[in-house]
Formats: structure tokens, C-alpha cells, sequence
């Protein structure tokens, strides 16, 4: 792994979830979950559909309030307007007719959450094409938001996100429905905005190699629960093996990591399936 | 310069200006019109354009209930709208398709509630004018005296959209966003069809229950063909609104004098007439724009895609998922 990535001193704690338990309907969705995040990294949250990635996430935004464990920001509890926290969801299903320009859904991150008509100004404007320019999105600025590709909404997404200039970046599943190329950018991207502007960068994924090269953590999740630590510190199959709760092979091909179920395990219909041994990009 | 006058003799017959109904139509009428269409946009927007239908059928309830008891309409239009905003967002909660199945029973109790009324109030009293009134309006017998009411539900209506403008906004692109941002997302819900429910009130005095959802959702929906920025396309909805209402009671006035009935129509026809031309202009233009600028587009990218889309990857390899 990239040395200058590791966990280290001068990096400072922004979130933690410490023993975060949460029921649903009579169902537990998360079982002691813990784990932290810090400033100028970048965190991978890798587990199937249905694995709980996307209750962490609304723990984390605070939609859900947990049943025990304790969500901290900076060593305090969560405020109940946060604006330290950027959240990009995967998919927000505008529909095309809908009068917004990229621009303005990135200035909508600025003052969205305010009442009131906005005036006009030049530095608010100014704040905003500055944004657009970070996440590489002038070509697109004045393009209404339902028409843009799935990687041009995914930046502007994230310039909405980060205008807000918050701590903690969350993206749920920011490369789903991405071409090769556009993964690529996205995943730079966020790279470079976690490392350039010291913030904890949280990205969920069913699939973690496109995230390899980049992710300075990783938080896996199986079943509601959760490990979490550098790559070659979770996965690996003793520990995965202990949170799925039966037997699964790690393999190493080209560079890749394939998580698939053990030989006594044909038919994964658990959440293991997902991970089959077929590879992005081979046949 | 006689020419000059004789032009205008002809569009505006005499009196048209001197007349005080016609003037209170202009007023009242204009300005509820114009609160319809900016309360419209966002309901266009939100995908609220059924809640709004429905608001005018349950008003219809409302407006006739008055009428049976012998109170202004627009009383009973306000009080059942409103009531009527608080259960659909008290059965529909969150799901989409909930809230769907949640307007439409509230909206069939409202319009059987609308036929009993009607019922008892023209069979006790013989006035089979009030079912057209409470349907499909009156703006000329609108009396002076409601011009107050009139202005300051509308000023209520205008507060609301402009106070929640940016979280309508942002709730609208999405809903977990604007939550996670400490936007009390299901208040300022409520808060909007309780906007909607009065401006959706004051079309049902004005252009009628049953068409109160054209001056709704038409503007605003002609509005989004021209412009990509939320402020003009506010601006358009009112301009439109105000314009074919204007025009419409215009119209409705020269009427008196058109061959072969020599009684007049309705505003309410030439205003949804008005409404429907010029969505279908907005429409045209805006599929000019479009072509016009795709051609723009396509002459100016290179090959290799200027213009910041990423390819799509068709390798063979790439493929394979």
C-alpha cells in the first residue's frame, strides 16, 4: 500500500462509531459496528447489498439514531444541523424538465438548507464557479441537472457536497452505474480532495478494487457487522471468514482482490454473491 | 390617428375599462392567477400535479357546502383544501406511490361529498347556477368587498413559496440531502400544500373548481420549457399566468359582442384555451432551441469529444460485467 497513506500521527479524528448497535422492526441491522475516521484519508465502506452499508451511512447523517454505541464527532456527540458532514447519494432521480443548472445545485450546497429568496451576489457566484472549476465541471455548468451523465452528476454531486466546505465526505456507491473512465476520475478525484483539503472521505462499494489504489482504510462490512483497519489488516480470510461466519478465500489476481466463498459453500446465496470470481474488466 | 382608435375600439369594446366587474376580474383575477402559477412551479416540480387536482375537487366539496349554508364560497374552498392537504400528508407519509393511493381516496370522498351538496343546495333552492359557479368560477361577480381576503391569502400563499424556496429546492433533488442538511423535510412538505391548498382556493372562486389545476400546473409547466434556472422559470409561471388572464377576460368581455349568441363566454374557457396554446408554443420553441442547439453542439465536438462527456467505453473488454 501507499506509504504516505497509512494511518498515522497529525491525522486527526473526525468520526468514530464506537459498539454502534441498531434494530429495526424486531430485526438487528447493525451489530457493534466501530470504527473511525480521520482527516485526510480516504475510507472505503465495502460490503454487498444488504450488508448495512447504507444504514451506517444514515447513522452517520443522523436519520437513524442507533439502539446502543455512540456516534461521536470529534470526540463530542452529533449536533442536529451539521454542516461538517457532505453526503452524496446514489441516485437522486431528477427529472429532466426540472429547471436547475449544475451550478445550481452546487449553490443549493452552499445555503440549500436556508429560508428565504437568495440575493444575487458576486461572491456567492464566485464561490460556486470556483467549486465547479475543482471537480473539473465547467463544461457542464449551465446543463440542467436531470440531462448530465452519471460521472458529470456524480461531480456535481460532489461539488454541492463540499461547497459547505464540510470535515466528513460520504458517497453512497459513488461508482455504480459509472463507465471504466468516468470510475477512474471519480476515484482520483476523491483521492485528491480528501489529501488536498484534510477532510475524512467515506466511499461505499460492493466492489473494492477500483478503490485499491486509493483507499487509505477500509471498513467491511457482512451481515451488520463490521472490521475495519488497512486493507492487508481486513482482508484477509481469517478475519472475513469470522464475519461472515463461515469459510471465504481471499485471493490475489493481478493486482486484484477477489473475496469468494469457500469450497464447501457452492451455492452462495449469501451476501458473499456478489464477490463471485468474475472480475470487472475480465471475461 | 382615428385608425389608431378604431384599432383599439376593436379589441377592447366599450365599456371595458369603466366597467367595475371587470375591473375587480382584473385585479382579483390577475393576482390569483399569477399566486397559482409561482405556487405551480413547485408543484410541477415536487410531482405534486395530482395533490393539486385533487385539492380543486375537494375545494368543490367545500365551496358547495357553503353555498349550501349560505357563506361565501371561498370559505368553505380554503377550509376543506386545507383539511384536505393535512390528510394526504397524514396517509401518504413517505412513499411516493403511498401518497398517490392516499389523494386519490381522499380526493373520491371530496367529490362525493361535492355531488351531495350540490344536490340538496339546487334542489331546495332551484338555482342550478351555483353547480356552474362552484365548477367552473365567476371572476365577474366577485363583489368589492372580497378584494381584502383576496389580496391577503395570496400575499399567505406567496410568503410560504418564498420563505422555502431553497429547501423546496434541495428536498425536491433529494430528500435525504436536504435531512441530512437539517431540513425539517416533512414541515416544509406540509407547509407547501397548505400554499398550495390556498392558492388552489382562490382559482376555484376565480376560473372554477374543476379548471383551478389548469392555472396551476399550466404556467408552470410552459415556464419549464423555456428556461434551466429555477428564478426565471418563477418568473415565466407569473408572467404567463397574469398574461393569459388577462387576455382571457379580455376576450370573455369582447365576447358579448361575437355573433351568433350575443351572450358571452366564459372567461374560465379562454383562459385554459390561452394556457394550453401557449404550452404548446413553449413547447415548439423549446424543441427548436434544442435542435438548434444540438447541431451547434455536434458541429464544434471534434472526435475526440470536446465538450467534457466522458466516451462511453465499447471495447470488447470493458464490456463484459
Amino acid at each position: 500500500m501507499n506509504e504516505t497513506a497509512r494511518p498515522g500521527a497529525g491525522r486527526e479524528e473526525i468520526l468514530s462509531l464506537e459498539g454502534v448497535s441498531l434494530w429495526l422492526s424486531g430485526r438487528e441491522i447493525l451489530h457493534e459496528v466501530s470504527f473511525s475516521l480521520h482527516s485526510g484519508e480516504l475510507t472505503g465502506l465495502i460490503g454487498s447489498n444488504g450488508a448495512g452499508k447504507t444504514t451506517i451511512f444514515k447513522v452517520v447523517l443522523g436519520l437513524e439514531t442507533p439502539t446502543a454505541g455512540k456516534v461521536l464527532f470529534s470526540g463530542e456527540a452529533r449536533p442536529r444541523r451539521n454542516r461538517s458532514i457532505g453526503y452524496v447519494p446514489q441516485s437522486i432521480g431528477l427529472d429532466p424538465d426540472v429547471p436547475l443548472r449544475a451550478r445550481d445545485l452546487v449553490a443549493l450546497g452552499l445555503d440549500g438548507d436556508r429560508y428565504g429568496i437568495p440575493l444575487p451576489s458576486r461572491g456567492r457566484r464566485q464561490r460556486v464557479d470556483e467549486m465547479l472549476q475543482a471537480v473539473d465541471a465547467q463544461g457542464f455548468a449551465d446543463t440542467r441537472v436531470g440531462k448530465l451523465s452519471g460521472g458529470e452528476l456524480q461531480r456535481t454531486l460532489i461539488a454541492h457536497a463540499l461547497i459547505a466546505e464540510p470535515r466528513l465526505l460520504l458517497l453512497d456507491e459513488p461508482l455504480a452505474n459509472l463507465d471504466i473512465t468516468s470510475e477512474q476520475e471519480v476515484v482520483g478525484l476523491l483521492a485528491s480532495i480528501a489529501k488536498a483539503r484534510a477532510i475524512a472521505v467515506l466511499i461505499s462499494a460492493h466492489e473494492m478494487n477500483p478503490l485499491l489504489p486509493v483507499m487509505d482504510r477500509v471498513v467491511y462490512v457482512a451481515s451488520g457487522r463490521a472490521a475495519s483497519g488497512s486493507t492487508e489488516e481486513v482482508v484477509r480470510e481469517d478475519v472475513l471468514s469470522a464475519l461472515y461466519g463461515h469459510h471465504v478465500d481471499v485471493l490475489h489476481v493481478n493486482g486484484r482482490i477477489l473475496v469468494v466463498a469457500g469450497k464447501d459453500e457452492v451455492h452462495h446465496t449469501g451476501p458473499e454473491s456478489e464477490h463471485t470470481a468474475v472480475p470487472r474488466g475480465l471475461g | 390617428m382615428i385608425a389608431v382608435i378604431a384599432f383599439v375600439n376593436a379589441i377592447f369594446e366599450p365599456g371595458f375599462f369603466t366597467s367595475e366587474p371587470v375591473r375587480v376580474a382584473l385585479v382579483v383575477g390577475g393576482a390569483v392567477s399569477l399566486v397559482s402559477a409561482v405556487v405551480g412551479v413547485f408543484t410541477v416540480i415536487r410531482g405534486q400535479s395530482f395533490a393539486g387536482h385533487s385539492m380543486g375537487d375537494l375545494g368543490t366539496a367545500g365551496g358547495s357546502g357553503a353555498f349550501l349554508v349560505g357563506a361565501n364560497p371561498l370559505w368553505g374552498f380554503v377550509t376543506f383544501a386545507v383539511l384536505g392537504a393535512g390528510a394526504m400528508e397524514l396517509f401518504g407519509a413517505r412513499r411516493p406511490r403511498g401518497r398517490d393511493t392516499a389523494t386519490g381516496i381522499v380526493l373520491g370522498a371530496g367529490l362525493g361529498i361535492a355531488a351531495l351538496f350540490l344536490y340538496l343546495g339546487t334542489t331546495h333552492s332551484n338555482t342550478t347556477g351555483a353547480t356552474i359557479t362552484i365548477l367552473f368560477g365567476s371572476m365577474f361577480v366577485i363583489g368589492t368587498s372580497m378584494i381584502p381576503v383576496f389580496v391577503l391569502l395570496s400575499a399567505l400563499a406567496l410568503g410560504i413559496v418564498a420563505l422555502l424556496y431553497r429547501p423546496l429546492l434541495l428536498s425536491a433533488v433529494s430528500r435525504d440531502i436536504a435531512s441530512a442538511r437539517g431540513v425539517p423535510v416533512r414541515t416544509v412538505g406540509l407547509l407547501y400544500l397548505l400554499a398550495m391548498a390556498v392558492a388552489v382556493s382562490l382559482s376555484c372562486v376565480t376560473i372554477g373548481a374543476i379548471l383551478s389545476t389548469a392555472v396551476l400546473i399550466g404556467p408552470a409547466a410552459a415556464a419549464l420549457r423555456l428556461t434551466r434556472r429555477p428564478g426565471l422559470a418563477i418568473a415565466w409561471a407569473a408572467v404567463i399566468g397574469l398574461a393569459v388572464t388577462w387576455l382571457g377576460i379580455l376576450l370573455a368581455y369582447d365576447s358579448y359582442y361575437w355573433p351568433p349568441l350575443g351572450r358571452g363566454w366564459p372567461v374560465s374557457f379562454f383562459v385554459v384555451a390561452l394556457i394550453l396554446a401557449v404550452y404548446v408554443a413553449a413547447d415548439l420553441v423549446s424543441r427548436n432551441v434544442a435542435r438548434h442547439r444540438g447541431r451547434v453542439v455536434s458541429s464544434a465536438e471534434g472526435p475526440a469529444g470536446v465538450g467534457g462527456r466522458a466516451q462511453p467505453m465499447l471495447s470488447p473488454v470493458a464490456g463484459v460485467d
